[in-house]
């Protein structure tokens, strides 16, 4: 939790013996913020998110892009902030929420302001496109009063693989003025009711969510297009946010951040291979066109939501699509390793001739079943329905009349060199 | 709480697993043992197969000063190569922890990636305070406190086939805990030399004999081959009892050492062995994983040392 350890304890202290009303809690805490503002000013001027707070010799400046006040007395000033309908308020409570972010040039705190379309910093100018879900792309980034409209009802939704985060601004007690409050929830339980929903607010909660997948497959890969919905993380602050964000997506959020600041470290399939030793010293023998296969097979986005950045080596791009996710993967991941090393040592095998007799629909139902697990459709295939190739049914009658007692099809005998 | 200039981090690193889900539990239920206590600004686990991987862990951390400790049970392989290779530590080199293979405490190397100080801490399975988590061990499986009296301890591991170091850190164990001569027998076994695991009760006169598995979890060995080993069961799959009888010896067998919580601590102590500022934090995990409290220091390691 970010620590608000620049509230002025004092003023807290005056609120209490205070009545106990919200709007005087509103005031108190509006209080602090201007006495934090006034604070900062007055040791060097503010400019933030399109807000500019000087002081000078004959008191203060405040602009925003509707127009600036000069020679503000601190009364005019304080007068001027506490009124919720002048522009100024927005900007100011904007203004302190993100100094309580804090983490100037942090990943975590460019992904919260990606959350709600401020201009992500570090980024060159305020027209900085913001990478996102295909409606997020080459959208240009939200002023203050632009953001707030939303903050202040539904909130701002973005995409993060399968996640559906939003943000609003806080209303509940002991909230400061611009705090605001993260949900997260699976893409497709968007617009279900929170009620139907299994409510967490411990960001290492996600750790169980990701583990299996619907029909309690262990999920080795955290990016898979298999996180099961049904949950919602709800009220998180900024940082239990990102935390949640890293417990579903580990690293997602600093390499996407790299990414935009452009200095993502890619290391290329080769570079990646050749680093390995002990039993995956043997996939740098993987030929250049089984990559591709390979690449095909693991990372496109049906199978990984990462985008995969990374090609055969610098200046030699495999022809398969990386896919479009926000975030980037920069190197072959340990499964993609682990499953080279297989391909690696398969690939080694020659080539045969081989003579099977079947017929037209068997060879077509060979291909059926190929693709049926190739695509994950197995389960979908209905028990009676033997028009499909990959029919359990259609499998085992293929089975019975074509493979031998020694598993051999069409009794063809494969056992001299095969390894798979 | 979030990172000022002097914040510090704690990464664990492990091996995971890509088919097995339950081999991380141990490093999340340690780590977050080390994070209720709040002795680090922030706190991550770091697999070979699972994420996030050793690769990408520290560049998803503020701080500026970053403890890692492998949650491994000797220094090998992983410790040596594989670790430091993936994250980075460029001038690593073994000679750094100057070790015979029981001692590594720490090397101060930078990760090349973030440009951050990286205290690289020797495994969790060497430390002296691992000691005390098997007794520990003994003491959960049995359910007696001050078990010791009439019984044999049996400390397991691999051997040396893959990695001479492994033999040492089990042999290093047990001779620690038998000079204090809290059981009647100490043993270190092994599972792919002499002495073997299969013959356990050969090794032992006492009636009573626990046998601890020098693992950081709970897999394949642990649950399979050595119970199946040592006769305690004929299928793993039907479980056994604790304690099961075998040649008339009850055995109790505790599982991999390294899910009892006290483990945490031994993290902990990597880490302010590296100059981690955690004291606070030990007394706190201690008592709640059943340590011995500071209160009692003198006690605490059972060599005495
Ligand atoms: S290597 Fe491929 S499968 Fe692995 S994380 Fe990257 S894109 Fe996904």
């Amino acid at each position: 939790m970010t620590g608000h350890a620049d509230e002025g304890e004092d003023t807290d202290a005056d609120a209490s013996a205070d009545t106990n009303t919200n709007a005087s809690a509103n005031t108190n805490a509006n209080a602090d913020l201007v006495d934090t503002l006034l604070e900062h000013a007055d040791r060097e001027p503010i400019a933030f998110d399109g807000l500019r707070l000087e002081a000078t010799d004959d008191g203060y400046t405040v602009a925003t892009p509707a127009g600036e006040r000069t020679g503000l007395s601190e009364r005019d000033l304080r007068e001027a902030l506490a009124d919720e309908t002048d522009d100024v308020s927005e900007y100011v409570t904007n203004w302190y929420y993100w100094q309580q972010v804090g983490g100037e040039g942090t990943a975590r705190r460019a992904f919260l302001r990606w959350c709600e379309r401020a201009p992500v910093e570090d980024t060159p100018g305020d027209e900085s496109e913001t990478e996102g879900t295909d409606e997020g792309r080459s959208e240009t980034a939200r002023t203050v009063p632009d953001r707030y409209e939303p903050l202040t009802d539904d909130g701002l939704e973005r995409e993060w693989g399968q996640l559906s985060i939003t943000v609003r601004l806080a209303d509940s007690d002991g909230t400061s003025p611009g705090d605001r409050v993260y949900d997260v929830r699976h893409v497709e339980d968007r617009k279900a009711d929170l009620a139907d929903l299994e409510i967490h607010d411990r960001p290492r909660d996600a750790r169980d969510l990701t583990t299996a997948d619907e029909r309690g497959r262990y999920r080795p890969l955290k990016t898979a297009p298999t996180l099961v919905s049904g949950w919602a993380f709800t009220g998180l602050a900024g940082d239990d946010l990102v935390d949640t964000v890293e417990f579903v997506y580990p690293a997602t959020v600093a390499n996407w951040h790299r990414e935009q600041r452009g200095n993502l470290d890619v290391d290329h399939w080769l570079e990646t291979a050749e680093r390995q030793t002990g039993i995956y010293d043997v996939v740098d023998e993987l030929p250049r066109e089984a990559v591709e296969w390979m690449a095909e097979a693991c990372c496109v986005d049906s199978q990984c939501l990462r985008r995969r950045e990374w090609e055969y080596e610098e200046d030699d791009d495999l022809s398969v699509d990386g896919g479009d996710g926000p975030f980037p993967c920069r190197e072959p991941c340990s499964l993609v390793i682990a499953a080279a090393r297989k391909w690696a040592i398969l690939e080694t095998e020659e080539e045969r001739t081989w003579e099977f007799e079947l017929t037209t629909s068997e060879k077509n139902q060979l291909e059926a079943l190929l693709d049926a697990v190739a695509d994950g459709r197995v389960d979908e295939i209905r028990e009676a329905d033997v028009n499909r190739g990959a029919n359990r049914y259609r499998a085992r009658y293929l089975r019975a009349k074509r493979v031998d007692d020694e598993g051999n099809l069409c009794g063809v005998d494969s056992s001299v060199d095969s390894d798979s | 709480m979030h990172a000022h200039s002097q914040a510090q981090a704690l990464v664990i690193v492990a091996h995971g697993s890509h088919l097995n889900p339950d081999a991380s539990n141990p490093t999340y239920a340690h780590a977050d043992t080390i994070r209720d206590a709040g002795a680090f600004d922030e706190v991550r686990e770091a697999f070979w197969k699972e994420e996030p991987h050793f690769r990408e862990v520290i560049r998803t951390l503020e701080s500026e000063e970053i403890y890692v400790v492998p949650l491994f049970i000797s220094e090998g392989y992983f410790t040596e190569q594989v670790i430091p290779r993936e994250l980075r530590l460029e001038e690593w080199d073994p000679e750094r922890w100057d070790s015979d293979g029981t001692d590594a405490s720490q090397a101060t190397l930078e990760a090349t990636d973030v440009g951050k100080r990286v205290h690289y801490c020797g495994p969790v399975g060497t430390h002296n305070a691992m000691s005390d988590v098997i007794v520990q061990r003994a003491e959960s499986v049995t359910g007696d406190s001050d078990v010791g009296d009439g019984f044999g301890l049996a400390v397991v591991g691999h051997g040396t086939e893959r990695n001479a170091n492994s033999a040492k850190a089990i042999e290093y164990h047990a001779d620690r805990i038998r000079e204090t001569g809290r059981f009647d027998e100490v043993q270190a076994l092994f599972m792919d030399e002499e002495p073997e695991v299969d013959d356990v009760t050969d090794f032992f006169e006492s009636d009573d004999v626990v046998v601890v598995p020098l693992f950081v979890a709970d897999g394949y060995h642990t649950q399979e081959d050595i119970p199946e080993d040592m006769g305690l069961t004929d299928d793993y799959r039907t479980g056994w009892d604790v304690p099961a009888t075998v040649d008339g010896t009850r055995i109790w067998y505790a599982g991999a050492v390294g899910t009892e919580a006290l483990m945490a601590d031994v993290v902990l102590e990597r880490a302010a062995d590296a100059g981690a500022d955690v004291d606070a934090a030990i007394d706190e995990v201690r008592e709640r994983t059943g340590g011995t409290s500071t209160e009692t220091e003198s006690e605490r390691h059972v060599t005495g040392d």
